[in-house]
């Protein structure tokens, strides 16, 4: 407003704050949208913090502290505008922390935390601009660099304070213990058939389970989560459905139980929470439905036909490499790009 | 019912609540009348006044000899005070006729339109009537589609879809009578059989008082979804006729007229009373003492305006000529009410969009594809414009964007979408890209 005192005869009078419109915008921003995920995952999250005590504490917290950390330190150096406040860092460590077992190490979660954000998010140029899962990349690496580690399954005793009580020694592959899942496929692979009642577990993976990843305590906080994030709108229904509806109907295509193959495993973290990923996933909506159906068609293949029980990293990842090119397959006729049949007639 | 959403579009509040109930009353007289000479699509008009010149009101200020023109007419009796560039609602400066008032006014009487009484054209031409929704568009030329195609229906546009703005409202509710007169008058004169008028559901009293006063007219008010942008010229016609129009075509190739209703009035007020196009009905809403909506007379400084409303509110930020959505902010409020202003709306600090500094990335969440009322990719071309990738601006069908700015004001980041790809369009257009 103090420009206006030194207004002149000839030049026009600007004493006002101008913008191009529009100059309204709706409520929901990045961080807010960001915030629904981190408030979706909490129930599932709290649950697993709950009943693993603190082995599940520190892998939260040094996952989701090294992704933020990695992040703002990536833009200290590089003389970036700080962008940590887009709370997108948070649910990448989340998700980290959410795919690895409870008793991981903390510096591997770090580890994880760094390349996720370091090598598959801010070297491709941030938010927005990664072709793959930050957190399905870190925790590839991981899991890839320490298998021993990261198939350690065995079913946590429970308690608090004995997060370090892995073995120093290093022989981490002594305790090893097996998921559910990986019973299941095992026995799949090995006899055509199961050595125990799939639909008993039903109710474990549902509510309760402390075999696996942090992430599959509960599958029915996980569902809980996935539905409020769609009915907010925050994601679009498309991805999980084709994904967890393609795993359904090949399970039991292949002969094995649909439900549990949903329920068991990584499925439905990476149906709800990470295939959804806005960045690495197609933005047309029959493109959605195609990429959460490959997901789900490369999960259950693998799952079947490969060597690991585990694959839903890999499933999303690839199809992240495939997003670009369903989205061309997708592109949207503009409205009035018709024939014009009548003014050429017209014309003629 | 026979209406056809459009796909996308968006909801903004649309904060009408202040003034819908508000009854238009006249505009204050002010010390001065400035009427630039560009006040529409097409040519600018040439003063035909000097300095020092006794005006009528109704009087011819300003023409010009090119089809795509509308003449500018005095509102007032008064004295030319200067012939000269002034700062017009769209941030530049541009050639106009600014008048002293007479303290005495008669805005009763003006001097009558010079025209063949029989010929509509002729007569909304010398009135100067422009498209009173926002566009300005010549209505005479409108009414005088190409030889080669046949119109056969017109569609008045009721929808009023910016937020904030109820000046269309007020006309239909307190003019119906005369916006179905005037709808018939254009009707007649290109020769179409079917006459819509398209009116967003928001408006049930507006709806109510037109069918009432349809009166055996073969008019059908058809009420519309409230949508942004069901006012949008292609998507309503979409919606009330199921016809689209072909990209880089007129409506009429697809045998359609559309007509704000405030030029309904305006035409069947120059045919039947010989008036020129004087007086706008407009709102002042927003982060004013008093929303009002009121008959100005065009010329009047918006900030005459304005403090007839009460004055700007303490906490009023951004002031934009038109609505929201697609208005200009205005730099100064030492800018006169031209024939295209529909409104005039304060926004607070707290309720204006951020500005926005560039730097904000895309995270491709598709809201914007799923907003977006052409069905376009709008983050994919304002990312090309950006980089002035003008070839991808090309490839994802940047010339079909209609500028309502739903991509924009869906955008979680904010980015400035429209805006960049508004850049990219020029940028084509300078190219000759058709």
């Amino acid at each position: 407003m103090s420009d206006a005192t030194q207004e002149s005869a000839s030049a026009p009078v600007h004493t006002r704050v101008v913008a191009p419109a529009p100059h309204i915008a709706a409520a929901l921003t990045c961080p807010q949208i960001m915030l629904w995920v981190i408030a979706a995952l909490l129930p599932a999250a709290l649950w697993a913090v709950w009943n693993m005590g603190t082995p599940a504490i520190i892998t939260f917290v040094a996952s989701i502290g090294s992704c933020v950390l990695t992040e703002f330190a990536w833009n200290a150096m590089m003389k970036r505008k700080q962008t940590i406040g887009d709370l997108s860092a948070i649910v990448t460590g989340m998700l980290l922390a959410m795919s690895v077992p409870p008793r991981t190490p903390w510096w591997i979660c770090m580890v994880g935390g760094i390349v996720a954000i370091g090598l598959a998010k801010m070297l491709f140029g941030g938010l927005g601009f990664n072709l793959f899962n930050p957190a399905l990349v870190g925790r590839a690496v991981v899991m890839m660099s320490w298998l021993g580690v990261m198939s350690e399954v065995k079913p946590y005793a429970g308690g608090w304070f004995n997060a370090l009580s892995v073995p120093a020694s290093g022989k981490l592959d002594a305790i090893n213990g097996a998921t559910r899942l990986a019973i299941a496929t095992a026995d799949r692979a090995a006899q055509g058939g199961y050595g125990f009642d799939l639909a008993k577990q039903f109710g474990p993976l549902l509510f309760k389970n402390l075999e696996g990843s942090l992430g599959e305590v509960s599958a029915g906080l996980l569902i809980l989560g996935g539905l409020v994030l769609i009915v907010r709108g925050i994601i679009d229904w498309r991805i999980p459905v084709g994904y967890i509806g393609s795993v359904a109907l090949l399970s039991w295509a292949f002969g094995s139980d649909p439900i549990f193959n949903v329920l068991a495993g990584g499925v439905l973290l990476g149906a709800f929470f990470m295939a959804t990923d806005y960045v690495t996933s197609p933005i047309t909506k029959n493109g959605r439905l195609v990429f959460g159906i490959g997901c789900g068609v490369f999960n259950i293949v693998t799952r079947f036909f490969g060597p690991m029980p585990e694959t839903t990293t890999f499933a999303i990842l690839f199809m992240n490499g495939l997003a670009p090119l369903i989205d061309r397959m997708f592109m949207p006729k503009p409205f009035g790009h018709i024939k014009p049949a009548k003014a050429v007639k017209a014309n003629a | 019912m026979r209406i056809r959403p459009f796909a996308g579009g968006t909801h903004p509040p649309d904060r009408k609540e202040g003034t819908a109930g508000r009854a238009v009353r006249p505009g204050p007289v002010p010390d001065r009348i400035v009427l630039p000479m560009s006040q529409h699509l097409g040519a600018p008009c040439t003063p035909l006044v000097a300095k020092g010149d006794r005006v009528a009101r109704g009087q011819v200020v300003g023409d010009v000899e090119a089809l795509i023109s509308a003449p500018v007419h005095s509102p007032v009796s008064g004295e030319v005070t200067d012939v000269g560039p002034v700062l017009t609602p769209g941030g530049v400066r541009a050639m106009a006729v600014t008048i002293a008032p007479d303290a005495e006014q008669d805005l009763t009487t003006w001097v009558p339109i010079q025209a063949p009484r029989d010929d509509v054209r002729a007569t909304v031409r010398a009135a100067g009537i422009v498209g009173l929704g926002g566009a300005a568009f010549p209505t005479a030329v409108k009414l005088s589609p190409p030889k080669q195609f046949t119109i056969d229906t017109v569609v008045i546009n009721g929808c009023e879809c910016e937020p904030y703005l109820t000046c269309d409202h007020r006309v239909m509710l307190e003019r119906a009578a005369d916006v179905i007169a005037g709808v018939g008058l254009i009707a007649a004169a290109v020769g179409a059989k079917a006459v819509f008028i398209g009116v967003e559901d928001n408006k049930p009293d507006a709806i109510a008082a037109l069918r009432a006063a349809t009166n055996g007219a073969e008019v059908e008010v058809v009420a519309l979804k409230t949508h942004y942008p069901q006012g949008a010229e292609k998507q309503l016609i979409w919606a009330v006729t199921g016809r689209a129009v072909p990209r880089g075509q007129l409506p009429a190739a697809i045998g359609v007229l559309v007509h704000n209703v405030g030029t309904a009035v305006a035409v069947l007020e120059a045919v039947e009373l010989r008036k020129p196009l004087m007086e706008r009905v407009m709102t002042i809403a927003g982060a004013v003492g008093d929303p009002s909506n009121f008959l100005a007379l065009i010329g009047t400084p918006i900030e005459t305006l304005v403090e007839a409303a009460g004055g700007l509110l303490p906490d009023a930020g951004r002031v934009i000529a038109g609505g929201p959505m697609t208005g200009a902010a205005l730099a100064s409020l030492d800018v006169p009410v031209v024939k295209g202003t529909s409104g005039v709306v304060a926004l607070t600090e707290n309720e204006s969009a951020p500005v926005v500094d560039g730097d904000q990335a895309c995270i491709r969440c598709g809201r914007c594809v799923e907003a977006c009322p052409m069905n376009l990719h709008p983050f994919a071309i304002a990312s090309h414009a950006d980089r002035r990738m003008w070839n991808g601006v090309e490839r994802f069908n940047a010339l079909d964007c209609i500028e309502c700015g739903c991509c924009s004001y869906v955008c979680p980041t904010r980015r400035p979408l429209v805006q960049l790809i508004k850049v990219g369009k020029a940028a084509l257009m300078a190219k000759g890209v058709k």
